[in-house]
């Protein structure tokens, strides 16, 4: 009889925790514009820009108590679906929307006569990683990295290696390189690099996954490559500079000349390089030139994508204000030493301030 | 003299059993009703989850490979299988490596060991079980793949015209075997830890006649303890194989994945597993994506589904030694 209180307190609490699970899940609003309480502004897309982002929303939120800003890094494909479904009040993706994609009324958060921008507010060089005993400094030209990678080149001691480093001692190692398993912004824009720049030797177009052709070594994510990298010995790959850690970065030989993935060459890609043709005067989607002189080639630039116009005026302040906020100096300055990422140049913030005044 | 015989037991007339549960006791009916509502609940949760892998995968399944090609991964059927062989493989290798050492670890429990030794080993060898698969996968990549590659190195050099130890040798020892020594450790425990309840469970008698005719310890393990052990053991073998079918974050931080179809060991184009390749995509895919890996979902619930009615058919055609004699 002394078990029987025991059963039946179990129970009950059994059946609390079973119900606990009813509630219903519902979707976010994109965003809640009130004349008064709290606001809230959701935004979907690239995890190249996570950390950025978890600083952005941060800062804004300190100085803009009542609004809350809601960032999820589900991937750029995913941000760019929940904004053209509404969901989301601004995109963060690792590329701006192709032509195709394009066109006015084709954005559910958008009004019907509205387009979208693409505005760059993220620049992240990505660095080439390597783990070689004994050799500190290397230099490396776009076509011996497409070879490397290529599993054209596969020892340490290759010629094509010794020759733009007559310095290094090179031991006769196999070279293993390492890449992304797992699809990837930083692997459509290295393979980009390696195909503008190596063509005859990368023969395969910019992909976010990595030709399963050239072979090498896969690991998932960037911790996954920078722990493989540092694990292994004789070791190369590539990952976002600010992950390197305390890994060697290879620099690359542009026009004869070594440059390493520092933020100030990296942020000039973006001078060096043409909107796409075609488009409104504040959509600033570029076509990057990887081959401009004093550029370091191996760059990701990720956008934030806002409508023109917004169906609700109050998401339209709302988004000017946090992406204004991302794209200010302070802005960038918070982002570049949270997350490492290239602040973008005077000019281009400029630009982008004034594509911002334009959204209504 | 004909003695008539009754069907009824004496002075039973008045009280003939009922066919219910007896209304002076109502625990009765309420115990049975849980017992068939869990049984029916997990039948219910199985079949949801077949449900949800159906639906949800059904829009990739029955897609055109052009679509498929352009929006998701490509052609279903070859882009899975070498996902489903590398997930065979690595079980495959993984059981190789544990079944042995843990049937003589579970032996060595239950008739070596004395018996102040026997429990706190048993506990020991639980204690791994309780080890989270993400801290196998670190100790797995960090760990164990620099500490292997000398061997496989070796391996390679001297054994290389063996197809198993072939092809050029991975730089950081990231291979199909690591992980399948990643994946043997996180089985053990589950196979001897049933194996050991299997063997404590022979009877004794058996043992002591063998015994007494002469027979050396290990005759009567193999005479009295092994066959009656045997469905037991292969359905523990069976519940480690489901155990490393389906593990994902070791093999995902452990593995360096690729699409290729090989034997090879040593390599660094290992063949990914099913779990592993979902583990990886999941967040960035979307769309006809997703729903492409989770129709891979369902290729993994089929196989493990497989392998499991197999190891219950292997049983069951020995259940005359399951114990009940």
């Amino acid at each position: 009889m002394s078990i029987k209180p025991f059963a039946v307190a179990a129970l009950v609490t059994a059946a609390a925790l079973a119900f606990t699970g009813c509630a219903t899940n519902e979707a976010a609003p994109a965003g809640t514009g009130s004349s008064s309480g709290s606001q809230t502004l959701t935004g979907v897309g690239a995890s190249s820009q996570k950390a950025a982002q978890e600083k952005w929303v941060a800062d804004f939120q300190t100085k803009n108590s009542s609004i809350t800003v809601n960032y999820s890094p589900d991937g750029s494909g995913a941000g760019r679906s929940a904004f053209i479904a509404g969901a989301a009040a601004f995109a963060g993706s690792d590329r701006p929307f192709k032509d195709e994609e394009m066109g006015a009324g084709k954005f559910a958060g958008c009004a019907a006569d509205s387009n979208a921008l693409d505005l760059p507010v993220y620049i992240s060089p990505i660095a080439v990683v390597y783990n070689l005993d004994g050799v500190t400094d290397l230099s490396l030209d776009p076509a011996t990295i497409a070879g490397i990678f290529a599993g054209k080149i596969t020892k340490w001691n290759d010629p094509a290696i010794a020759a733009t480093n007559p310095s290094a001692k090179l031991p006769d190692l196999a070279i293993t390189a390492v890449h992304r398993g797992d699809d990837s912004g930083t692997t459509n824009n290295f393979t980009d690099t390696l195909n503008k720049l190596a063509p005859t030797v990368w023969t395969e177009k910019a992909s976010d996954t990595y030709p399963a052709a050239f072979g090498g070594e896969a690991a998932n994510g960037t911790s996954g490559v920078i722990q493989a990298v540092t694990g292994g010995s004789g070791t190369i790959g590539y990952a976002d500079a600010s992950a390197a850690g305390k890994l060697s970065k290879a620099s690359i030989i542009v026009g004869g000349k070594p440059l390493q993935p520092t933020a100030e060459a990296a942020a000039s890609i973006l001078d060096h390089s043409k909107t796409i043709a075609g488009r409104d005067a504040n959509d600033l989607a570029y076509s990057l030139d990887r081959t401009s002189e004093g550029v370091y080639p191996a760059v990701l630039v990720s956008y934030a994508i806002v409508c023109q116009t917004y169906k609700d005026p109050a998401v339209g302040t709302l988004v000017k204000n946090y992406v204004g906020y991302m794209a200010s100096a302070d802005g960038q300055k918070a982002a570049a030493e949270a997350a490492g990422s290239a602040p973008l140049s005077a000019d281009l913030q400029a630009k982008v301030k004034a594509a911002l005044d334009s959204v209504k | 003299m004909t003695a008539k015989l009754s069907s009824t037991p004496v002075g039973s007339a008045a009280a003939k059993p009922l066919p219910g549960p007896d209304p002076k006791r109502p625990g009765e009916a309420v115990f049975r009703g849980l017992a068939t509502g869990a049984g029916i609940l997990i039948l219910v949760i199985l079949a949801l989850v077949a449900g949800f892998l159906l639906i949800q995968g059904s829009p990739a399944l029955f897609a055109d490979p052009a679509k498929l090609a352009s929006q998701a991964y490509g052609e279903f059927v070859g882009w899975v299988l070498p996902y489903v062989w590398g997930t065979v493989w690595a079980a495959i290798l993984a059981l190789v490596l544990a079944v042995p050492v843990a049937i003589g670890i579970a032996l060595f429990i239950s008739h070596y060991a004395p018996r102040r030794l026997a429990q706190p080993l048993g506990y020991l060898i639980d204690l791994l079980a309780a080890v989270p698969s993400v801290v196998f996968g670190l100790w797995g990549s960090l760990v164990l793949a620099p500490a292997v590659l000398p061997l496989y190195e070796t391996l390679n050099t001297y054994l290389g015209f063996i197809p198993l130890f072939s092809g050029q040798v991975s730089g950081t020892g990231r291979t199909i075997l690591t992980a399948a020594v990643v994946l043997a450790t996180m089985v053990l425990p589950i196979i001897t830890s049933l194996c050991r309840e299997v063997f404590l469970q022979a009877p004794r008698l058996h043992e002591e006649a063998a015994l007494a005719l002469g027979a050396t310890r290990w005759e009567m393990i193999k005479m009295a303890v092994l066959p009656f052990a045997r469905p037991g053991m292969i359905a523990a073998v069976m519940l480690g194989l489901g155990r490393a079918l389906g593990e994902t974050m070791a093999v995902t931080m452990l593995l360096s994945g690729s699409r290729n179809i090989t034997i090879e060991l040593l390599t660094s184009q290992n063949p990914n597993t099913i779990a592993a390749v979902i583990a990886q995509n999941f967040a960035e895919a979307f769309g006809l994506k997703t729903n492409q890996l989770i129709a891979a979902g369902l290729v993994l619930f089929l196989i493990t589904l497989g392998v499991n009615s197999i190891a219950r058919w292997i049983v069951s055609r020995r259940a005359q030694y399951s114990g009940a004699n």
